[in-house]
């Protein structure tokens, strides 16, 4: 019966997005307010049916209620009972029901706190967000229906969840990163609602920045939390694949990154305005084609389930919708929202639209390299697949080019700096960087060039923030009289660029300190890796909730002193017969110690050798530090009172505007 | 000429020359940089370049996988049916590999006519079989009779 509940609430919510999509629109050209005015409740009632339907997949999860397919095919009756609920969203089905629900989500979000949006802005909105939650009802509805029984035959157990997914990292990685994703499609909204209003000024962009701002911070965690989880749980090790789900992931947010700069020059300057509404189309687009490269089996990868033709072309026709409508409706409504003057080449402007083409440049590449392989394929030129080595010779030197550039250009003024003054600006951060990029290495053991170059990056990064802070508080009466003068949304700003600092000296550190050793040991063996010696003491049973596991025992100790006890595991899960490597891990500021468990060489004897994989990572945390800073910049930046006070100031223009009409 | 015109030609000259310069950056990256995938058949017919970095996939032929006695060299034969290919590996395999099963295997030609595997992948769970090796597969029951039709 629950199932059924949940499949009428969906039909009921793709009813109500209709009426969404149809309605507000309508009354914004016909100037009847009651109909604008009916997004709201029509968003707010979306929200709660689906709502409800998720709720219903989730009892069916909970209740181990096999006769729903998708239950069947997800869960079993001895999984723990956390993981039953978010086996949720551990297949396809219900991926997209959680991607609908947080689509939903953010349209009642728009809903309540837009309140003080114009009327007419608004009611387009809405009207947009609707449109799009309509293209997700009819994808769930007609090709991923969570909700279809197995009957009459129901099987007696459930095949079980994946046992990759069995682990924290799915409670959180999904849901973050269907956040970021699906938060552009309000950047998007606002840029169609923009378009067709012919009206695109100040406030436009005041009001979509904190939009934009929190998208894009839970897009920054998502793949942060993604990375993190490849590197303990699947990858062994190794943090980012260049695989083209990371890259479907990536290349939003390198738009949705070049689109916060925009939007910046956009409020500030009145400038760049065809050019943000056109990254906030692609941001979005970005998003859906990142689904349907995931979705639609055509690539090869974890996330790709088990496909269906179906609901590949689905996807691949909303996406041409999508485009193809916005990019038409800009080619025919931009010239009415482009900026008509000009700026100084030596102003901030400049910088922040060096910014934008590298941003751009790199996604472009990113995207030529994920879709290569299947244009080729498709094109009969042979099956080929593109490696890390393609990205890494791209997207090395331009992010280089983009950290030298956000040095330079996080002191610039806008309008016109002088480049005296910049100049000067510039030295002592420069001097500073260099000095602990010669000096650092040489507390890292071996002094390697590759890891000066890399150090100055990051640090050049980190000092310009830190030299724009000290000179902007240098005319207060003391430095915290200074530093409280400041904005929030000026130290969301530091705080982000400090967390690329962190980022890029976390990937080159770990990329040139780390050390990784394939062996074979046996109980009683010991290795020294990077100064590290590893004991292997045996192997134990190991009991689960739902598997049993053989367990290793490693002594670490560096100079005699005991660093750490790690228990790696391989586990097999007593539903399927599936075999896991659980990694155990000795995580620090400065190294985690890596120990990974690989198999019985003599796979009669599980207490000979074993293959096992052990691994000195240098620095390897700064990579997600530097991403939970620039998020957290991110949040800092939105809880500015401007974005607040803009409300006030617009509704006193509107009284201004009904006064004068 | 116009300050408004006259700027955005200069950065539309500006972005020509740069979207030039990666499109040329892209094409001499491509070139060096991408994975041509080979079934077995292809390298009996000596259709696959040495030494350069390729992939390889089929079926893992029962019985084939040879272990060293004080290391970690692997060695084992894969199938697609028409041909037989000799791989060697000195890491740790993937959990889900296993005989007679789908693996993808990247790494290097030897003159030897063995292929040096850097990166060995197998499936990622119980129902899912790379695309690239379902295309070139034989049927499961015919890789357990060590790829003979």
């Amino acid at each position: 019966m629950i199932p059924e509940l949940g499949h009428f609430a969906l039909s009921i919510g793709l009813l109500l997005a209709i009426a969404l999509a149809v309605v507000p629109m309508a009354g914004s050209y016909s100037s009847r307010p009651v109909w604008m005015a009916a997004g709201r409740p029509l968003a707010l009632g979306i929200f709660v049916f689906v709502l409800i339907a998720f709720a219903c997949l989730t009892t069916a999860f909970v209740q181990s209620d096999f006769t729903v397919n998708y239950v069947a095919h997800n869960s079993n009756s001895i999984l723990p009972v956390y993981y039953k609920v978010t086996a949720v969203w551990g297949g396809h089905e219900g991926s997209i029901l959680l991607w609908l629900l947080i689509q939903a989500g953010w349209a009642a979000a728009v809903a309540l706190f837009g309140r003080q949006l114009p009327e007419e802005l608004s009611a387009r909105v809405l009207s947009v967000l609707g449109f799009v939650l309509i293209g997700f009802f009819l994808f769930i509805l007609f090709t991923s229906n969570p909700f279809d029984r197995t009957l009459p035959f129901p099987p007696m157990e459930g095949s079980d969840l994946n046992p990759l997914l069995q682990d924290p990292g799915m409670i959180f990685h999904p849901p973050l990163l269907y956040m970021g994703y699906v938060g552009f499609s309000v950047a998007f909204a606002f840029a169609i609602a923009a378009l067709l209003g012919g009206h695109l000024d100040a406030v436009w962009a005041r009001w979509v920045r904190p939009w934009t701002a929190v998208a894009w911070g839970f897009l920054t965690l998502g793949i942060a939390l993604g990375s993190w989880w490849a590197y303990y749980e699947l990858g062994w090790g190794g943090w980012w694949f260049w695989d083209p789900v990371e890259n479907a992931s990536l290349m939003p947010w390198l738009v949705g990154t070049a689109l916060l700069h925009s939007l910046a020059v956009t409020e500030k300057r009145g400038l760049f305005k065809s050019w943000t509404i056109l990254l906030a189309i692609f941001a979005f687009s970005l998003s859906l084609l990142g689904t349907f490269l995931v979705r639609s089996g055509v690539i090869t990868s974890v996330h790709a389930f088990a496909t269906d033709p179906l609901r590949g072309s689905f996807i691949l026709s909303f996406l041409a919708v999508v485009i193809g409508l916005s990019l038409l409706l800009f080619a025919i409504r931009a010239p009415a929202v482009s900026a008509r003057s000009v700026f100084s080449f030596r102003s901030l402007e400049t910088f922040l639209l060096g910014n934008n083409i590298i941003l751009v440049l790199i996604m472009g590449m990113v995207l030529t390299g994920t879709l290569y392989p299947l244009l080729a394929d498709a094109m009969n030129w042979g099956k080929i697949s593109v490696g890390p080595p393609f990205f890494n010779l791209f997207f090395v030197p331009l992010t280089v080019l983009l950290c030298l550039l956000l040095g330079i250009g996080v002191r610039a003024n806008w309008k016109d700096s002088r480049w005296d003054k910049l100049l000067t600006a510039w030295r002592l951060p420069f001097l500073a960087s260099l000095i602990v990029a010669l000096l650092w290495p040489l507390a890292l053991g071996d002094y390697h060039w590759g890891a000066v170059f890399g150090i100055f990056i990051g640090v050049w990064v980190f000092a310009s923030s830190i030299a724009d802070i000290i000179s902007k508080t240098r005319n207060a009466s003391s430095f915290f009289a200074g530093l409280k003068r400041q904005r929030a949304s000026y130290y969301g700003m530091h705080i982000a660029h400090i967390g690329l600092a962190v980022a890029v000296l976390g990937v080159v550190l770990t990329t040139v300190y780390s050390v990784e050793e394939d062996l074979r040991m046996g109980a009683g063996d010991s290795y020294q890796v990077a100064g590290y010696d590893f004991k292997f003491d045996g192997i134990r049973m190991a009991q689960g909730p739902n598997y049993r596991a053989f367990e290793g025992v490693l002594h670490v100790s560096k100079n005699g002193d005991s660093v750490a006890e790690l228990y790696p595991q391989k586990r097999n899960y007593l539903s399927g017969g599936n075999t896991m490597t659980e990694a155990a891990i000795d995580t620090g500021l400065f190294r985690d110690i890596y120990v990974a468990l690989g198999e019985p060489l003599d796979r009669s004897n599980p207490n000979g050798d074993w293959a096992m994989r052990l691994q000195y990572k240098a620095f390897v945390v700064w990579i997600w530090l530097g991403a939970l800073l620039m998020a957290l910049g991110g949040a800092i930046a939105v809880a500015d009172k401007r974005y607040r006070k803009v409300k006030a100031a617009r509704s006193v223009e509107v009284i201004g505007n009904v006064a004068t009409a | 000429m116009h300050p408004v015109r006259k700027q955005r030609l200069i950065l539309v000259l500006v972005l020509v020359v740069l979207s030039s310069a990666a499109v040329g950056f892209v094409a001499y990256a491509m070139r060096g940089n991408i994975d041509f995938f080979y079934p077995p058949k292809a390298f009996a017919a000596g259709e696959v370049p040495m030494e350069k970095r390729i992939r390889a996939g089929g079926c893992v032929i029962p019985g084939s996988v040879q272990r060293a006695d004080d290391s970690l060299d692997v060695q084992f034969v894969i199938t697609d049916g028409v041909a037989e290919l000799t791989v060697v590996f000195d890491k740790i395999l993937p959990d889900l590999f296993a005989e007679g099963e789908a693996a993808v295997i990247a790494g290097r030609l030897l003159p030897s006519g063995v292929l040096q595997a850097d990166q060995v992948l197998a499936k990622h769970d119980e129902n899912y079989t790379p695309p690239e090796v379902a295309d070139t597969m034989v049927s499961h029951e015919a890789c357990m009779n060590g790829g003979k039709i």
